[in-house]
């Protein structure tokens, strides 16, 4: 137990995906202009995160690892292709899934879902999964890890975005520069849990 | 669509800076940021980027009139994932240390918005040959704002430009002290807040300025 919950904060705070890694940074710096949108978007990349990783999991053990189908074929090079299509089909379940059964949150995170395919902090959480080897459990902690903590980042950012709208930003930083900047002054704030020993 | 003329020079000088995809597009930032921190990791990368945005230009404009629209995302994801494995493969076989240490970020190729924003935006209406031309100013865009990146970065974060002494480094009996923060992550950020503050100020693209969302009244 001990050693999942060290995962799930490591993969929150100590190796933030957004933070630390600068994954899924362009719809981070390009939806992050409201707290109620980024709030959305958070919960739409953890629920697909957590569903995801495990599901990509058990096709890399079960399918493309060495020796897995079958004895002496090593099909792994195949990884980059499978995971996007395994993405891009969950994201597409998920949407008629809720469609059907929520159509509340359908309504609300329905404009979110086909970006997800190609967020790359999804596809980085199923990479870290593969590089890292771990297990089914163990991807299931990391999804909702990545995912929760990538969501952090981008609610936190949308805050400080809301207040910035009223602060005198120089004309050529306004916007983007100054996002870039205290996105930086973030990153620098949560290199501080790196010293976080698990 | 193919009946207008198509400029090539125009096509191939647009995305070195007036339309350039990091700055000012804001496409492609994950990785601009992330394996800047040295020379070589960064060359390599813009280099691979720049490969795949052409191949998967031309390979999505030479099917461009039979791919069905409804499954044209999934047909793009396909080519640009074969291209990306094919890049890995190559690293792996022949740079395995350099793939080790850009780790994920040649899968992110994929998730690249570069990429696909090319694709889609670009390779889906036009003709091969200028899909082509348009992929590669585009990667070359790219590839300027990472290795201008990267040499601010490793020349004053270490002292090194693609593993060379620029500046000899204290501990070793030179005169340079490092600036350690040019080696963090959150250094990218800053560096590229600061690229963005320098081209927006500039008159040529001061058009690229966001108005102010609230008049600041001084007393």
């Amino acid at each position: 137990m001990e050693h999942y919950i060290s995962l799930l904060v490591r993969s929150i705070f100590i190796e933030n995906l957004a933070l630390c890694f600068f994954i899924g940074m362009c719809t981070f710096i390009a939806l992050s202009k409201n707290v109620k949108t980024a709030i959305g978007l958070g919960i739409t990349v953890i629920a697909v995160q957590t569903l995801v990783v495990p599901v990509n999991n058990l096709i890399y053990t079960h399918v493309l690892k060495p020796n897995a189908l079958i004895d002496g074929i090593d099909i792994s090079f195949l990884g980059f292709i499978t995971y996007i299509g395994v993405i891009a089909a969950c994201v597409q379940i998920l949407e008629m899934v809720l469609d059907r059964y929520f159509p509340v949150l359908y309504q609300a995170l329905g404009i979110f879902l086909p970006l997800i395919t190609v967020n790359c902090a999804i596809f980085a959480g199923v990479s870290f999964m593969v590089q890292r080897e771990y297990d089914f459990t163990e991807s299931i902690v990391y999804g909702i890890g990545s995912g929760s903590g990538w969501a952090i980042a981008l609610i936190l950012i949308a805050a400080v975005r809301e207040k910035l709208k009223y602060s005198e930003v120089p004309a050529g930083l306004r916007g983007l520069g100054i996002t870039f900047i205290t996105a930086g002054l973030m990153a620098i704030a949560f290199m501080s849990f790196s010293g976080i020993s698990l | 669509m193919a009946e207008e003329k198509i400029n090539l020079k125009e096509v191939f000088q647009a995305p070195l800076m007036s339309l350039n995809p990091v700055i000012l597009q804001v496409l492609g930032i994950c990785s601009a940021l992330a394996v800047t921190s040295n020379m070589k990791t960064a060359f390599v990368m813009s280099l691979a980027v720049t490969i795949v945005i052409s191949c998967a230009n031309l390979a999505v404009s030479s099917i461009r009139n039979i791919i069905p629209g409804s499954v044209r995302f999934i047909v793009e994801l396909t080519v640009i994932a074969s291209l990306v494995i094919v890049v890995d493969q190559f690293l792996k076989a022949f740079a395995y240390r350099l793939d080790k240490e850009l780790s994920v970020y040649v899968g992110l190729i994929i998730t690249n918005c570069i990429v696909m924003g090319r694709a889609e935006a670009f390779a889906m209406k036009y003709p091969p040959l200028p899909s082509l031309v348009d992929g590669l100013a585009n990667g070359l865009g790219y590839s300027i704002i990472l290795l201008t990146v990267g040499t601010v970065r490793e020349i004053f974060g270490s002292g090194t430009w693609f593993g060379l002494t620029i500046f000899p480094l204290a501990k070793d009996g030179g005169w340079y002290v490092p600036n350690g923060l040019l080696v963090l992550p959150p250094s990218g950020f800053f560096l590229i807040g600061l690229f963005i503050w320098a081209v927006r100020s500039s008159k040529r693209y001061a058009k690229q300025v966001e108005p102010a969302q609230f008049e600041i009244v001084k007393e």
